[in-house]
């Protein structure tokens, strides 16, 4: 059976529902979909954080009819954003602990909290460790990131809980808390950014900002040195200019070319040896190694030789596989960069593309944002700001719009942005998964 | 088979369906899936969160909505991010998303 829906007496059937709340016209468009006979088609999500969870909840939204199902073995997902902020004890560890139970209740979605043991995009079937198999119509991948052990010697898995990376949150940044509380006054903290690509540019050097925050508080005389992969870094300008205001000279920063790139970790002694052979011993040591794509990536052939996700930028979908979808931190993404905000905006326009191809509508071409806001201090915000549109290729920087926050600004421009920071993680963590 | 199924009906799923038809010609799919990035930092749906500092955008005045949009772009209305966020749209795609957000009820 097939009813024509016009737009003539769809207006009609909206009259009818016109009074009703918004949650109420969900259930009304999934009814009147119902009435054309539709088989429900199914998505299912694998990974839980920004990218997918925020994909589940959209593809709802986008059509009620599809059901949705979110893969994702911890029952709490723990931020990055908000990681650094919880290391200079200016929030708790709960605050950035999330629940899935909104995504369950409010918004229709199946949440599986369970591990996937593979994946099959010819035959379209995701596996879970349970035993269970489940059928997709749609697939969404969003796994994160993963290191390339490969790349410093002496420094592997095995290493992390004394040498953390804390560059996965959760355990990992409840260690490096833990380590920064038990070092001593006029200890040093050595920190190893990566090199590019890598998740969340301004990271490592908030990370710097809140552990000096929590230094000249409670341990004065200690030092921090970051050993650079790079020669420069997001929002440089304004970080050095925030770390000599407000910490004066217990931040060293040692670019790649000065000899920041480091080469080997003895993790017993806690000391580091750089490419050009100059060693340096730390109290609380903090490695985080070069990335690529989630596991999960790579297992399900979704990786190129980059060792990050090719998509059709537009979309989302997967170059390789067909039906697949690859958002957030893994996917190769033009010049958007692997943050949270990114990923949200990716789960948000790969769940409209959905919607767009299971329904034959025309897909649009909207512009994306991203905010990253960095702490340099409580009191003390920057942030770089870009909307980036599909030009055709690739997802690129909307000419004439974004940029940093000014150098040398009043001091009221940085209080508004650590104001608007916090505002923004409220809103981002609502619309991912709280709300 | 596929239904021959309406692009309005995109529309439909969650706001339109409380317009009348003129105001829904609006609306748009770039302005719904670009309004609905606006929402990572002014709260699901655009309306805000209990106890946050990034006021709601939701089911104000199209007018209104446009006028602080442009306002921001040119600097006439001071702002710290909103003036960077504000240049990467024109006019016209600046009412069209103010039509959107307006719209949420």
């Amino acid at each position: 059976m097939s009813i024509k829906f016009t737009r003539r007496n769809f207006i009609r059937t909206a009259s009818v529902t016109a009074a009703l709340p918004a949650g109420a016209l969900l259930t009304s468009a999934h009814a009147m979909t119902s009435v054309q006979g539709t088989a429900q088609p199914h998505v299912v999500v694998i990974g839980g954080g920004f990218g997918g969870a925020t994909c589940a909840k959209y593809l709802r939204r986008y059509d009620s009819n599809i059901r949705v199902t979110l893969i994702e073995p911890k029952k709490t997902y723990t931020t990055c954003p908000g990681s650094n902020w919880y290391l200079a004890g200016l929030t708790d560890f709960d605050s950035i602990t999330h629940s899935y139970q909104a995504l369950k209740d409010k918004h229709g979605i199946n949440v599986v909290h369970e591990w996937v043991s593979g994946i099959d995009p010819a035959g379209k079937t995701v596996k879970l460790k349970n035993g269970e198999t489940l059928q997709y119509d749609r697939l969404v991948v969003s796994p994160g990131i993963d290191f390339r052990w490969d790349t410093i010697e002496g420094y592997g898995p095995e290493d992390v809980d004394k040498v953390p990376h804390a560059w996965q949150a959760g355990p990992q940044t409840k260690l490096l808390y833990d380590q920064l509380r038990a070092m001593p006054n006029g200890g040093t903290y050595i920190i190893c950014p990566p090199p590019n690509p890598f998740r969340c540019p301004p990271g490592p050097y908030e990370r710097v900002s809140m552990v000096a925050d929590y230094f000249k508080k409670h341990k004065p005389k200690s030092k921090i040195i970051i050993l650079d992969a790079k020669d420069k870094f997001s929002k440089m300008p304004l970080f050095m200019q925030g770390w000599q205001d407000l910490y004066g000279d217990m931040i060293e920063w040692i670019g790649a070319s000065d000899g920041g790139r480091i080469k080997s970790v003895d993790v017993a002694s806690k000391t580091v040896t750089t490419a050009e052979g100059e060693t340096f011993k730390a109290d609380v040591l903090n490695v985080i190694p070069a990335q690529k794509a989630g596991k999960l990536a790579f297992d399900a052939g979704l990786t190129n030789e980059s060792g990050w996700c090719p998509v059709h930028q537009n979309t989302f979908e997967s170059t390789i596989h067909k039906g697949v979808y690859v958002i957030g931190d893994s996917s190769i993404a033009g010049k958007m960069p692997k943050s949270g905000h990114s990923a949200n905006s990716q789960g948000k326009i790969c769940a409209a593309a959905i919607a767009v191809d299971l329904n034959g509508w025309d897909m649009p071409r909207p512009k994306l944002a991203n905010t990253c806001y960095s702490l340099v201090a409580n009191d003390y915000g920057i942030s770089v700001v870009a909307v980036y549109q599909f030009d055709g290729k690739v997802m690129n920087k909307v000419k004439g719009a974004g940029g940093v926050t000014p150098k040398g600004a009043a001091p009221s421009q940085y209080l508004a942005e650590a104001t608007y920071a916090r505002g923004w993680y409220k809103s981002i963590t609502h619309d991912t998964w709280l709300g | 088979m596929k239904q021959p199924v309406n692009k309005t009906l995109w529309l439909s799923s969650a706001f339109a369906l409380l317009l009348p038809a003129s105001a829904m010609a609006d609306i748009n799919m770039f302005a719904r899936t670009t309004g609905d990035t606006c929402f990572a930092c002014h709260g699901p749906n655009g309306k805000g969160v209990p106890g946050g500092s990034i006021p709601p955008i939701a089911g104000k005045d199209a007018g209104y909505l446009a006028q602080t949009m442009k306002d921001f772009r040119s600097g006439k209305r001071p702002s710290t991010i909103m003036q960077r966020h504000a240049k990467g749209y024109t006019d016209a795609e600046i009412e069209t998303i103010a039509q959107y957000l307006s719209q949420i009820k």
